[in-house]
This record gives C-alpha cells, structure tokens and sequence, in this order.
C-alpha cells in the first residue's frame, strides 16, 4: 500500500465500472430471450389435436416440401387477438401456419378461432410447455419459420404487428 | 395537508444537511485545539435534520395507514382492502418510500453522531459531519428531483392498484428496512473514515469511536440477509435459499466487506495497525451498499428482485456514486500516503491472521463482484452471457475454505506475534476433528466434494470457537470475546446447514391424483385434497398433503397457488413441515388435464441451521457491541471521576495523595 501508485487503482477499477454502467445505461435494453434453438433442427415432438377442428402437430408435419410457419399461441393470450390479422394475410399470400396452443382448452381454442377466425392449417395441443421450451420459446406469442429441411430459421418474438408480414414473408422466401 | 408536511420537512431537512455540510468544513479551518466559530451549526443541523427526516417518514406511514389516495404513490401503490400490516409495509415496498426509509435512517444516525459522539478532536468531528452531510444532501435532491414521495395526483384515485404479493409478507416488514438500517450504518462509517483521513487522525481513538457503527451495520446485515434468505426461500417456492442473484449479491457484498472491516477496526483500536487498510475497507464497504442500490434500482442487470426500475433514476444513482466514490477514492489516493504507517507485526500473530482472513474476505468479494457485474460488463460488447452458481460456488469456495482454516486458528494467536508451535494442542485437536468428520461423512453416502468439505470446516470450527475459552475462569471472560465465540461459532452451524442442504436433500416432484401417495426420504407424502380458499385480497387452489414420517402420525400441509386480484399475479405459497433434523418444503403446481396435480417435495435435512446460524452470528455481533459499549462507558466514568477528584484536589490546593 505503500507504492504511491497503488493508491490510485481503487479509483481506476472505480472509473471502470462507472464508464461501462453509464454507457449501459443509455442503451435500450432488450427484454426479449432469443432462441438458442436458431440453426438448430427442430425437436422430435408429437402434440394432440388442440381441438376437435384440426388435426394435432408433429415435427413430421413441418418438415418437407416448403417452408412453414409455427405459431406458439393461447386463447388466453390478448396480444394472440391482436396478430390474428396478420396470420390471416400471411395466410392468405400463401403461408402455412402450424399453431402449438400452450396450456389451453379445446373448448376455449374453438371459441377463439370462431371469433378471430381461424389461420391455422393443424393446432397442437402443449398442456406443459413442452414443446415450447424445448424450441426455446419464452412466451406467448411467438413465430419461428421452420424451413424445408426442418431447422429453425427465424424467431419474432411478441404478436406480429402489420409491418412485420412483409418481413415475415421475406424469411419464408429467404428459407426457402 | 400530510402531504405537505413531509413535503416541506423533507425540504427543510435538505436545507439543513447544507448547512451541516457547510459547517463541518469550516472545522477543518480552524488550527488544532481551536473551534472555529463557524463550525459550532454542524451538530444541532445534524440533530433537527434527523427530527424533520423522521417527521416526513411518519407522514409517508401515515398516508398510507389510511391510504390517501390523492397521494400518488399511496394510490400506486396500495389498496384500501389491503391488510393493515401490508399498508404499512408497503410503505417501504416501493421506490420512492424506500429511499425515504434509507434518507430517514441516515439523518437518524447522523443525528446520533452529532448528539453523543464526544470522543473525537472537533477538526475530525467536523469533517465526518461534513462528509455526512453532504452524503445526506445527494440523496435529499434524488428523493425531492426525481423521486417526489409525496407527489398529489391532479384527481385522487378511487382505488389503489395494490402491492405486489410477492411483498405481502411479514419477511418484508424485516428484510429491508434492516438491511437500510446496516447500510447507512456502512454510511457512518464512511464519513468517519473520511473525516479522520482529512484531518489525519487514523488512530486507535477513531477505531474506537467508529467500531460500534462498523459493528451496528454488520449486524444488521447479516440479520437482513439472513431473514432475506429465509423469505426468498419460502415464499419464492423454488426451495433453494441462495441464488447468487444480482441482488442478493449486492447485500453480500457489502456484508462481506463490512466482515473485513469489522475485523481490521478492531486490530487498529487494539494494535494500532493496519490504518490505511481500515480507511480502505471503510470506503470499500459503503462503495457496496450504493453500488448494490444502483443495480437494484437502474435495472442494468437483470434480476428477480428488480423491483422499482427505472433507468433515469439508474442515471441518478449513478451520478452520486461517482460523486462519493469517486471523490473517495481520489482523496484516498492523495492523502492515505500521509497516514503514517502503523505498528507492526509477526505473520504468526493475531494481527497476521486477521489480516489474512481480510484478504480472502477481500477476494471473496471480488469474486461476487466479478460475476455481478461481468454479465453488465460483456452485455457492453454485445455479448449476453448469465454468471450462476457454477461460477460462484467453486470460485468463493477456493478462498473461503483457507479462510475458514485461518479462522479456526487465529483467535488463538497472540497479538503481535507468536509461536505456533505454542498451539500444538489446539491445532491438532482442529485436525483431528476435520478428518474424522469428514471420514465419518464420507462413510455415510456417496457426497459432492464441497458438501464433504463443508461438513468437514463446520465440524472442526464448532470446535475451534470455543477453544479460545479454554483455560479461562467463564465469569472473567470479557462479553465482547463471547461474542466473538458466539459469531464463530454460528459460522460453523450455518456451514453446516449449507453442508447438509447440499449433500442430503431429497427432491421428488410427480402428478399425483388425490389420494395417491409419494415417498420422500422417511416421509410418506399423500395428496388428500385440492380445494379452493380465499383469503382477504386472493383466492387460492389449496392442496391437504398427509406427511407421516416411517409411518408415524400424520400431518397436514396446505401449500397454496394463489392468485391475488390487486395487482393480478399469481404466487406460489410453500408449505413447510419444520422438524429438529430438517424441514419437508411443499409446493403445489399445476392441474394436467388427466385431473393430476403436480407437487414438488423436498426433505432438506437440518437446512434450518443455515438461518439459525445466521442468526447467531449476529447475535455474536450484539453481544459485542454491548461488551464494547460497556467498557467505554466504564472507561469515561473513571476518567470523568478522575477528573472531578483532581479538580477538588487542586481547589483545595494540595498535592494528589497516591491511590490506595
């Protein structure tokens, strides 16, 4: 303690953090978790149908042919409300949407999809997150786009406004 | 009108910490021995500031005891069907009365400072005062600038939004204002070793007078942390009792430094060593209580507890961190080379040990630092990465298990220096008890390596503590030393409930339909029945789970889910079934659709001790203030009764006779 110098590193260890917190302070901070499953092939998953209207979803069913949307979404979800639009356009310029509904009841899928109408080419059912988490998705609702090849392409995260339909669109043609 | 009056106490109160601040710095004018005339307003500012301070937090506790809901912060904050006990705890259950619970504390014991501290040279007093002060000041403009408590809504609300459930507990009328509490003690702390690092007077005098302060803090803070730990362990129902979660690493670290502390002001005010060092640790430990607000309020990190985030205030915090640190540490560095170095010592001495204990105390908090902070660190550089317990389990324990063999050995030694060999006997007997414990341990089940270590350290360290009364008539021992072999040896209880918590728990989560049955180590744990409850702001799923331990009498546990509809959020309620050698921790999941319900039971053998240890460790601390106090009281009763005898004498204007 003695070397005059030493003396002086307290404050520079100090200046340090004080620099990168401030700095970190200004930055917008990203709430959202990514998914580390991008790149990754999609899990092996088999769910039941989530209500007597559809058939269920399995991996076998997103792979081959072309690239496909995966919905993750709940009737119990309100910004779920706000993006049925969007999946109805993506729909209609020749998506094909997977829906997963996480933790949900036939009874309250059917009354969702008769109010909001109904994008979806086959609902599964996931009672435990199951395969949600094993995709690495955090929250509902999210949209990954699975390619041909069945590996995870692309991850938006939150309800898809209308500015994100032409992105969304751009990536299924990117994966293609 | 209650409003108004906090409002104006809190202005005025900031007034007067100016004129404090003012004040106390003409102290330093004055030459030594004089009393500059403009220094004489520092200590009633310091008094009346801590009256008004007070005044606005009752005000606060007043308006939301009857919940006034054209109060801003009472109507976001609170509920009129809420509990009374909750409307009074919620009034540090948020940012704006937290901070006003933290400003009330540090004027209340600044005010203690200034009314009873007469030890001091006046030039001293004057700049801890100042320093105090000014300390006050910043945190009066973050309450009145950015953080108003007291602000009016245009309409009042017709009713509040709530408190967040997680809150409404009894853990929180004692976790934070108790950690507060210790961290503004850190904050006297502080400003005394800045004041006698100005006027350079680090001396055993100054380590007396700031000892009880270091020691008050410290028990406050392992009493907050330890209650912290036991709240987050029940009421979070994730059973763990320790996450190294940003935030309870940012009431670790100061703890850690103030442990350091603690110990070094005790070698200065008995051994007259270790200054700069002691005036380093003071900075060090008050830098943590703010670093530890900073990061709780700004929400750089990412936390569980972040519960008032807000990054403008961040900014705030920010900005008065680098105003006391940074002006610490830079007066620190021009001034800590004119501290004459203190006595020496031998390295096998007391003074060696403690020493070397701070220093593995010191690492210790670098180490927590390093992986608070990293994540913030690599985050600048786009790099999100999660520091966990992988990290800070095996890299606290490289330092804390020298520190602990340290430990069990240095309140042996004799000041100054020693022999080792003098302690053949009590070494070996250490020894002897750490082997065979941990053989013992290792016979009985197949245990991770730092769990068998822990049993191993806990074992030889009950041992250890109470070695240093050996050979000593129990009545003559000082109280502050069996405070020490208290605290010492609550470290070892605690040890060993982290041990055992790690070694032996048994954890069975299953889908059970009611009636069926799950066996948990002794304990045969049947699902009864699931029913709805209500309580008075929440309904809940209830669930009655039969535990009969080897077949004993059953008992019933009702963990809950709840769901509080003001503000809408769910909570999961454990249920614990507490037995001498452990505790069974409940909780309840969810429902499948097959009508199962999800459970999750640990048995966590004597994982109790942890939060009992804790607590003995602060008691050690009680007992050691008390011990000290007594003795200084003592010391000036004689030295004033000396004092009042030579005056008689020399009235009576003869030679003092001899004492008997």
């Amino acid at each position: 303690m003695r070397s005059r110098l030493m003396l002086w590193v307290p404050l520079a260890l100090f200046a340090f953090f004080a620099g990168v917190a401030g700095y970190m302070l200004t930055q917008e901070k990203n709430q959202f978790v990514e998914s580390a499953m991008i790149g990754q092939p999609l899990p092996e998953f088999a769910l039941k149908p989530a209500f007597a209207g559809l058939p269920g979803a399995a991996r076998s069913d997103l792979v081959g042919g072309k690239p496909r949307l995966l919905n993750i979404w709940a009737s119990w979800c309100l910004p779920c409300i706000a993006e049925a639009p969007q999946l109805e356009a993506l729909k209609a310029q020749g998506a094909e949407i997977v829906g997963i509904a996480i933790r949900d009841r036939p009874e309250d899928v059917a009354n969702f999809l008769s109010r909001y109408g109904n994008p979806y080419a086959r609902i599964g059912a996931d009672d435990i997150s199951e395969v949600q988490l094993a995709i690495g998705s955090s929250g509902v609702p999210e949209t990954f786009v699975i390619d041909s090849a069945g590996v995870i392409r692309y991850q938006h995260i939150g309800d898809i406004r209308e500015d994100d339909v032409p992105l969304l669109l751009a990536e299924l043609d990117k994966a293609r | 009108m209650i409003a108004e009056i906090g409002l104006a106490a809190l202005w005025l109160a900031a007034a007067l910490a100016v004129l404090q601040m003012v004040s106390g710095a003409f102290a330093l004018k004055a030459a030594d021995g004089a009393v500059n005339p403009l220094a004489i307003y520092a200590r009633p500012a310091a008094v009346v500031q801590a009256l008004l301070a007070v005044l606005a937090f009752v005000m606060l506790l007043w308006a939301f005891m009857v919940t006034d809901l054209s109060i801003k912060l009472v109507a976001n904050n609170s509920h009129s069907m809420k509990p009374l006990m909750y409307k009074i705890t919620g009034t540090w259950g948020n940012h704006e009365g937290s901070m006003l619970l933290w400003v009330g504390v540090l004027a209340l014991s600044g005010g203690l400072l200034a009314g009873f501290e007469r030890r001091l040279p006046e030039r001293t007093m004057g700049a801890t005062l100042a320093v105090q002060g000014f300390v006050a000041l910043g945190f009066y403009a973050f309450l009145l600038l950015s953080s108003n408590p007291f602000e009016r809504l245009p309409v009042p609300a017709a009713e509040g939004v709530g408190l967040n459930p997680l809150l409404q507990d009894i853990g929180l009328a004692i976790h934070p204002p108790t950690l507060y509490a210790g961290y503004v003690g850190l904050s006297v702390a502080f400003s005394l070793a800045m004041g006698a690092l100005l006027t350079n007077q680090v001396n055993p005098a100054f380590a007396r007078v700031m000892r009880p302060w270091v020691l008050g803090a410290w028990v406050l803070l392992t009493f907050g942390i330890t209650a912290g730990s036991y709240w987050a362990y029940y009421e979070l129902g994730w059973g763990g009792w320790w996450f190294w979660d940003p935030v309870e690493n940012a009431s670790l670290m100061p703890w850690l430094a103030a442990t350091a502390l603690m110990h070094s002001v005790a070698v200065l005010a008995a051994r007259d060593a270790l200054r700069t060092w002691t005036i380093m640790l003071g900075v060090l430990a008050f830098s943590m209580s703010m670093l530890g607000t900073f990061l709780v309020r700004s929400g750089v990190l990412t936390s569980v507890h972040a519960f008032a985030v807000d990054p403008e205030r961040g900014a705030f915090i920010l900005g008065l961190l680098g105003l006391y640190i940074g002006g610490a540490f830079t007066i620190f560095a021009l001034r800590a080379g004119a501290v004459a170095e203190g006595k020496r010592f031998a390295v096998a001495s007391r003074e060696g040990a403690l020493v070397f204990n701070n220093v593995m105390l010191s690492a210790i908090l670098a180490i927590v630092l390093l992986g608070t902070l990293y994540p913030l660190v690599t985050e600048a550089f786009d790099v999100r990465v999660s520091v966990g317990p992988p990290y800070f389990n095996p890299a606290a324990a490289i330092f804390a298990i020298p520190m602990f063999i340290v430990m069990a050995v240095g309140p042996l030694l004799r000041w100054r220096e020693d022999k080792p060999a003098r302690l053949q006997f009590e070494v070996s007997l250490i020894a002897a008890v750490l082997i065979s414990a941990i053989a013992l341990a290792s016979v009985l089940g197949d245990i991770p390596f730092l769990p068998l270590l822990g049993l191993g350290l806990a074992a030889a360290l009950a041992v250890a503590a109470v070695l240093p009364l050996r050979g000593r008539k129990l009545a003559r021992v000082p109280v502050a030393t069996w405070g020490m072999v208290l605290a010492h040896f609550g470290v070892a209880v605690s040890l060993f409930g982290m041990a055992c918590e790690g070694a032996f728990t048994q954890e069975r989560l299953a889908a059970v339909a009611p009636g069926g049955t799950e066996q948990v180590g002794d304990f045969a744990v049947t699902l009864q029945s699931v029913a709805p409850v209500a309580g008075p702001n929440w309904t809940a799923i209830e669930a009655r789970i039969a535990v009969s331990r080897n077949g004993g009498e059953p008992v019933i546990l009702a963990p809950q889910a709840r769901n509080f509809w003001s503000p809408a959020q769910s909570t999961s309620e454990s249920a614990l079934l507490t037995r001498w050698d452990g505790q069974l921790y409940a909780v309840i999941g969810n429902q499948a659709e097959d009508g199962r319900w999800q459970i999750r039971v640990w048995w966590k053998p004597f994982v109790t001790f942890i939060w009992y240890g804790g607590l003995l460790i602060a008691l050690g601390g009680v007992l050691a203030i008390a011990g000290r106090v007594r003795v200084d009281v003592k010391r000036r009763q004689a030295t004033a009764m000396g004092d009042a005898r030579r005056a008689d004498l020399e009235a009576l204007n003869t030679a003092p006779v001899p004492a008997e």
